[in-house]
This record gives C-alpha cells, structure tokens and sequence, in this order.
C-alpha cells in the first residue's frame, strides 16, 4: 500500500489504526480503523468534529499513544516504542497545540521554551539553533525574544514560539492540532501563511487536525474528513470540498456562513462506546432520512451492512453506500 | 544575556518583596523571626554556656526576677534569660532541620507520585496515607526511645512523622501542573520523566514548598516541645525542656510564673511568626490567592 | 422605534499602572427587533463594551457617556431598576457556557431562579418545560445536573435563561466559539430563530465575521475601543471600507473561492497597547493602504455610503481609488477612456 500510497513518497503513515480507551465500564473506539498517509512537503487536513478521534488519531501518529491495532510507519519503517527510539522520532515529528498560552510553561523564557527540545537531545551550537528557528517562525530579529515571557506575547507571537520549539528540532513534518483555533481572526491568516512558508523553504510537511473546512481550503493539499473514529471520505481539496461525496462532508460544508443551503444534522456528535451498526453515519444521515437511499434501493445496506475502512489513496473516495451504488 | 537574565531576576524579586511587604502581618512575623535567629546565633558570644551547668548555678533557687536575673531562676539557680536564649539555639534548629527533612521526603514522594501513574503512584500513596492516620506523636516518641537521645534523632524523629501531608499537598499540585498543554509539548519534544519532573514540575510547585516549609517549621516547634514535655529531649536545653522542668518543679502550683510564661511566650511568638509569614508567602507567591487577597 | 442607544459611552479601566481607556466615544443605536453584530479581535474593547451596557464591568471600571435602553439611562440606574432591567429588559448569553451553570444545581432550578425572584411565573416547572422546549430541549432535562448535557446542550440552557423573563433585548457575547460546526450551526439557527419568533432585539459579538454577517442586519467593526466602520452587515462583509474590517472578512476564506485557495489572508503585526495608541489613525501601523498622513491625521466615522460609516480617510476621497482592490482600478480606469 506504501507504493501508491500517495503521488510524493509518503512520509507518515498509520494503516489500520484503531485505538481503545476504557470509558466508563465500556470501550470507547476513538480510532475505529484508519488508514491514512501524509507524503513528503505534503500539508494534509485531517477534519472533524470533537469526539471524532481526530486528536487521538494524531497524538497516536506522534507515538504519544499507543495503538490497540494497526500501526504507525514513518519513512516506510513501523514505529518502535522504545524510549530510545522514539526519542529519535521525536526529532522527525513534532508538535503544534491548540492553545500556545497553555503550550508555554509561564515560568520559561522564549529563549528556554525554544531550546528545550536541543536541550533535551543534546544539540550543540543552542543559541544559534534557538536563533534560527525563531526567524524561521516569523519572530525576527530572535535575539530581541530570547528573554521574553510568554505573558509579555501576543497570543498570535505565542504560537509562533511553540512552532519555533518544534522547528528547533529540525523535523521533517509537524502534527499542528487546531493550530489556529483559539487565536484571533486577524492572526490566523499569518500562522496558516507560516505553515505554508515553511513547507516551502523547509520542505515541511503537515498534518494539520482542524474543525474548520476553510482552513483545509487554505493551506492543505488533501483533506480526509473523520467521523466516529473512521475516515468517511479523503482525497484533494479541491475536489472534496467543491464537489463533496459523502453526506457527513456535504453536511459540514452546508453549515459554513456563505453556503445556499443548509443541512443542520440534528443531534449531538455520537458516542464512541456505543458506535452504530450498519453506516456509522445512518443515524444522523439526511440522505437516509430523506428517502434518497431507500429510493436508491440502498437503504437497507446503510442500516445494515457496515463499510470498509478506507484505503490510504490521493484519489477522491467516500464510505458511502449511497455515494458508490 | 546572563546579565540580562540576572537584572530579570532581581526585578522579579523586587517585586515580590513589594508584594511580600503589603502583608503587614507577614512583616511582623518577619520581623519577630529575624530577632529570634539573630538572639540564637549570638548567644554564644554574649553568654556563657556553662550557666547551664547545675553544678556552676550562681543564683538562688527558684528566685523571682531581679537585676542579676531578669527573668528570674530556676530549682537549680541558673538564669531563666540565660537557658532561654540557649534553648532557642536547640528549639530552632530542631525547627528547621525536621521541616527541611520532612520537605524534602514530601516533595520528592509527592512528585513522584503525581509524575508516575498506575502502581508506583498507588504504592507511594499508601505509604502517604498509612503516615498520615499513624498518631506521628507517639511513633516520634517511640523512635526516639529506639534511637536513643540527642537532637539528630530528635529532628530525625519529627521529620520522617510529619511530610504525609505535604506529600498529598504536592501530588494534588503536581497533577494540575501535568495536566497543563505544556507538559504534553515536552513530551512531544522528547523530554523523559526526569526533564519534566526537574524542569517543569518542581519549579511550577517550588513557591507552594516554600510556603509549606515555613508552616512545617511551626509544627516541628510545636513537637519537639511536646516531645521534649514528655521526655524525649535532646539532653539539651529547649524551650520545651524548659517546660518540662517547671513542670517536674510544680512551678505552677509554687507561683513561680518566671518559670513557666517566658518559655511559653516564646514557643507561642516563634509558632505565630512562622505561620504568618507562611500564609503571606502563600499569598505573594500563589497567584489564585493574589487575586482576592 | 429605538430600543438601545450608545452616546459618546467610554469605558476606562483603573489599574496600578494607571488608566486603560479599553472603549473610546462610542455612539451607536439598535432599533427594535434588530440584530447588531459588533466584531474585532480580543483587546479590542468589544466584549467591555457588551458589559458595560448591563453596568457587568468590575468594580475598577469608569464607564462614561449614556447608555439609554427605552429611553432610559442605564448607568444612572438605581440598583433595584438595574436588577430588574437586567433580566426584564436585556439577558446577556455568556461564552464557555459550562462555566456559567452552577455544577451542583438542577438544571431546572437554575431556569426557575430569575422567574421566582422576580416573582413572574405562578407555576415554574411548566415555564421551566415551555423554555426547555423553545430550546429544543427535552422536558425531563430540567432534572438534570449541567455534567450530564453536551457542550451544546448546556448553551442551549443558557438561551433559555436568557429568554425565561421574556427580554426584548439579548446580548450574546460569542455564544458558539467553543462548540463543534454542526452544533454551532444549531445553536445560530435556533438564536435566528427565537429571535424572530419573539421578535427581540439581539448584540452578537464575535470576532468571526462571517457569522455576524449571516446573524446580524447590521455590523460594527472595533479596533482599539474605537468602532472604525458601521454598516449592513452583507454590505460590510463582502464590500468592506475600512482595511481593518476587510482584513477580518478575510481571515475566514469561503470554501470554493479560488482567490483564497492556498493563500491565507491575515493582519500582520499586533493589536496596539491600549495605554499608548499610535497617533493619527490607531490603525496605520499595521493598514496595508496606509498613506503619509495617516499618522498625523485624526479620523472619525465618516459617511461611506447609504447607512454606512467608516474611519478611513480612504472614503473620503472621490473616487475611493486606494481603497478598492487592484483590478476593480483598472476596471474603473477603463470606463473612464
């Protein structure tokens, strides 16, 4: 699968991936099997509502959890667990949370936040690593940074300083979760032109974990769009998002401000312990709900018959009985 | 940038002592601690330590205050002042010493205990709470009786019965603190257990250990009198040991209350002086109480 | 008719360090049955600005000029009126909902409160039911603690606190930002709705503007405590005059537009201190159309089109050359020979 996994050598991949947590006195499957791959320089958005498993599915991918099933490979070899190893894989996958304020101990310089990753790896020639990566993130001249603190920042200066701390390490793709979710309008548009940037002097690629379509629009090249722990439907951009084949993506895409016609999913998003029979989606289904399926005469293969888990491909597909009658 | 750092510091702790000087009540603790310690360090060179010599005893027995004695004598005739000011010498270090010991076990046990989960965390915690419900008065005294007198014993004693509660203090503190986006980002760096307890957990939990260890002082005060009232001394003169003696003396029922009050008042003054100026570093260094103080 | 207007209001904020002007001259109206919706980034005085309508700000808090709901003067209230007005009259919906429901209190109780103090329901467990289910909520929740509802769920009981004294006005201070698309979507419609049922008058503040374009009839755009462009809200959104409000409908791209396709749009540089505004225009420094006397120059709200207004000297230039984009210019140009 690793060969035509992607059109760019694939980097990142996690093949049938499922990941369990003990919830209550039952299982929860935050992953529920997923295959999904990020090739070289490549920027892909991994999108979801809360609950979906998008925030696990990444923390899995960065080695910060461990996989009930499946596996996750990096450069075409399987991740080893050791702390040893993963140690090393640290400085080839790194790091963006939602929320810089919290990223930053409040105790630590900007200087001490970028260093600690060369500082925990033992990279010599710090200060100029430190210096480097803060002009690489957009912070310039760094020496003016070095001594501030986080709380002396703007929340937009923030995440650029938690992007500095990933970049010190040199890594060859950054796991950005909701990189820009609690930053302000006006800032956003800059970190997601960072992220770009970077892909294109370093050669940086992304998996950038989001609720927002408008940020895949912006900066990703493919998009796979998550639903109860599954992949429901990935591919390019352009074509997932113009011309979305499954319910769950078109429904997303109706709700955003500008769209004609809205498509409200009544509900709240699911429950993992207890993940529906037949399409994971059917419950919450507007084109089952409307008749469409049944018309279709695949009604009944939606309430029943469950879909296979997607493959890692570049091309458009969807878990869809209805899309792929 | 070194200099630039250490003019950073010293502003930050101008600051605090800005901060620290709007406690009045602090201050004042403060202030009585200063002289407390300055009196014990410099009795040696004002007094004499053989006036506590039975055998060498000047005054009369049992005298009330006079000129020559100011706070009066003892049964023996020795200066009530003289014993005082070398009791705080013993009573002091006993202090310090067994906070500074039970900070260290409860700081170390409460980090690990909040760092590590599953079964380190649980065995560490039971041995918390088994230290917790044990009476630590009696389990002093009898140490103390197995590892026979002196004051290492003594600060040894108090220390290994007193940091239960501070452990379950650190550990509550430490869970927050690993809770917090930063630690996940350390991990993510690559940091092991050691980086994110010595870098990220003792400096986020350092002011509440300081805060602490001011009170433990207190405590420790309290119990080596306690211990020293009930016999187990240090075979040197504290102000608990002062107690005692006028107690076995039956100072109270004689009237002689130079005996009895001068020690009393200052376990008391020196117990208040650290709880205060505890509670002010509490409220300086922990912004949550910053805000409605 | 007028429900709400805002004469020359300023807030000031007292700290150590001195005074923090957080909102400057503000003049606005909201006409009955309006929606407002009031944007900018945080800092930008917009959230001080929604407290300050219901007196809400702290103690260290100065706000000036007049603040008149029915005519009346809200900062000139005695404490009673203050109180009654403060659920009769206008309901605020805070964000982070699950912050704002106490924790150890029934759901339905927490509804009840402010129609048992101001003794305005002869039986509050079936208004309790009738608001629940305004809501889309279920009767029985009302037994239920705030931990056993959604984030979603527990906004909706925000909204039905704020409606249970029947307000006519409700100021909603960004009521979806920590909840999921689809549930934001709910809860918008469900607002929309409500609001045109019972014809109240709404404030939505956010810094997402194009939800307040899709919520409000009208928008007013803040930076730095000053309101820089006033208008209908399709027409500010998608026709912005001033470049601050053109920077924040920007931000947030419409999916299918080729123009954003790959290329993120933001603001350079930083909010400025509110205790050291930039002179001139408080804008210039980061404004990519800046010209040389934006610096020195003083702006105010200038008329920039049918019910519209902006704080750029750019609309006071006839034709607005700088102020639209390259190719509409060369448009313009080519009419013109």
């Amino acid at each position: 699968m690793t060969e035509v996994a992607t059109a760019r050598k694939t980097l990142l991949e996690a093949t049938d991936l499922r990941v369990e947590f003990p919830s209550r006195g039952r299982r929860a499957k935050a992953v529920d099997g997923v295959n999904i791959a990020v090739g070289e320089g490549e920027i892909v958005a991994l999108v979801g509502e809360s609950g979906c498993g998008k925030t696990t599915l990444a923390r899995t991918l960065l080695g910060l959890e461990r996989p009930t099933a499946g596996r996750v490979m990096y450069g075409g070899a399987p991740l080893s667990y050791t702390s040893r190893a993963l140690k090393a894989y640290r400085r080839e996958v790194q790091l963006v949370l939602q929320d810089p304020t919290g990223s930053l101990n409040p105790r630590h310089t900007v200087y001490e936040a970028v260093a600690e990753g060369p500082r925990i790896h033992g990279l010599p020639d710090e200060e100029r690593i430190v210096a480097e990566a803060l002009s690489h993130a957009g912070l310039r001249p760094a020496e003016r940074y070095f001594l501030r603190y986080p709380h002396e920042l703007s929340g937009g200066q923030r995440q650029r300083v938690v992007i500095a701390g990933a970049l010190a390490l040199q890594p060859r793709i950054l796991v950005a979760d909701e990189p820009v979710a609690s930053l302000d309008a006006s800032v956003r548009g800059e970190i997601l032109a960072l992220l770009l940037r970077l892909r294109e002097e370093l050669g940086l690629a992304a998996l950038v974990v989001t609720h927002d379509l408008g940020l895949a629009w912006n900066i990703a090249d493919r998009v796979a769009v998550m639903y109860l722990g599954r992949i429901v439907e990935s591919g390019p951009v352009e074509q997932v998002l113009k011309e979305p084949r499954h319910p769950y993506t078109q429904a997303l895409l109706s709700v955003l401000p500008e769209s004609p016609e809205r498509v409200v999913l009544a509900g709240e998003p699911p429950d993992p312990t207890r993940v529906p029979g037949g399409c994971r989606f059917h419950p919450r289904c507007q084109v089952l709900a409307s008749g469409l399926a049944d018309e279709a005469d695949v009604g009944h293969r939606c309430r029943d018959e469950a879909l296979a888990v997607l493959p890692a491909v570049p091309d458009a597909q969807a878990a869809c009985h209805y899309a792929n009658r | 940038m070194t200099a630039i750092a250490w003019t950073r510091r010293r502003r930050a702790l101008g600051r605090f002592w800005e901060q620290y000087s709007r406690q009045r009540a602090g201050v004042v603790g403060a202030v009585i601690l200063v002289v407390a310690v300055v009196v014990a360090l410099a009795t040696p060179l004002v007094s004499d330590p053989d006036i506590m010599d039975v055998t060498k005893a000047t005054g009369e027995k049992m005298a009330p205050p006079s000129l020559e004695f100011p706070l009066g004598t003892d049964e023996s005739g020795r200066s009530i002042l003289g014993m005082i000011m070398w009791g705080s010498r013993v009573s002091l270090l006993i202090g310090f010493m067994s906070a500074l010991l039970s900070m260290v076990i409860g700081t170390v046990v409460g980090i690990a205990a909040g760092h590590f989960r599953g079964w380190v965390s649980a065995v560490l915690m039971r041995i918390t709470d088994w230290f917790l419900v044990l009476p630590s008065l009696v389990l002093a005294l009898v140490l103390s009786a197995i590892l026979g007198g002196g004051t290492s014993t003594i600060i040894l004693a108090i220390g290994i019965t007193s940091w239960a509660g501070t452990a379950r203090l650190i550990r509550a503190q430490t869970l927050a603190v690993e809770a917090r986006p930063y630690i996940e980002r350390s991990k993510a760096l690559g940091a092991g257990h050691w980086h994110i307890m010595s870098r990220h957990v003792l400096p986020n939990v350092a002011p509440l250990v300081l805060a602490n260890t001011t009170l433990q002082v207190a405590s420790a005060i309290v119990a080596e009198s306690t211990l020293a009232f009930l016999g187990a001394d240090s075979g040197q003169a504290s102000w608990g040991g002062l107690l005692r003696g006028s107690y076995d003396w039956g100072a109270a029922t004689k009237g002689a209350w130079w005996y009895i009050l001068p020690p009393g008042v200052c376990i008391v003054a020196v117990v208040l002086a650290f709880t205060l100026v505890g509670r002010a570093l509490e409220a300086v260094l922990n912004p949550r109480l910053r805000g409605n103080a | 008719m007028t429900l709400l207007e805002l004469h020359d209001v300023s807030v000031t904020y007292r700290i150590a360090a001195g005074e923090v002007p957080a909102v400057r001259n503000v003049d606005l109206a909201l006409a009955a049955g309006e929606a407002l919706g009031i944007a900018g980034e945080s800092g930008s005085g917009k959230s001080t600005l929604a407290m300050a309508l219901l007196r809400l700000l702290p103690r260290g808090a100065r706000v000036d000029g007049r603040i008149l709901l029915d005519g009346e003067d809200v900062l000139t209230m005695k404490w009673g009126r203050l109180r009654a007005v403060r659920w009769a009259s206008a309901s605020i919906v805070f964000q982070g909902a699950q912050h704002a429901l106490n924790p150890v209190r029934r759901i339905g109780d927490q509804i009840a409160e402010p129609l048992l103090v101001h003794g305005l329901a002869k039986n509050p467990g079936k208004r309790v039911a009738e608001l629940l289910g305004q809501v889309g909520l279920p009767a029985w929740r009302a037994r239920s603690y705030p931990h056993e509802l959604s984030g979603g769920q527990r906004q909706r009981v925000m909204i039905a606190m704020a409606l249970a004294c029947e307000p006519r006005l409700i100021i909603a201070d960004e009521p979806t930002t920590a909840l999921d698309v689809m549930v934001q979507a709910q809860v918008l419609s469900l607002i929309k709705k409500l609001m045109a049922e019972h014809g109240i008058s709404m404030i939505m503040i956010s810094h997402d503007l194009s939800v307040l374009a899709d919520m409000c009839d009208r928008l007013a755009v803040m930076y730095a405590g000053r309101l820089v462009e006033v208008g209908p809200s399709r027409e500010v959104f998608h026709d912005a005059k001033h470049p601050y409000s053109r920077a924040l409908a920007a931000a947030f791209p419409t999916v299918g537009d080729p123009a954003s396709r790959m290329a993120p749009r933001g603001l350079g540089g930083d909010p400025p201190d509110p205790m050291a505004l930039p002179t001139g225009c408080p804008f210039h420094p980061r404004c990519p159309v800046a010209l040389p006397e934006c610096s020195s120059a003083a702006v105010e709200l200038w008329p920039a089109g049918p019910g519209r207004t902006a704080a750029c000297v750019h609309v006071l230039e006839d034709p607005p050359a700088a102020a639209v984009p390259d190719e509409a210019r060369v448009a313009v140009d080519k009419e013109a020979s």
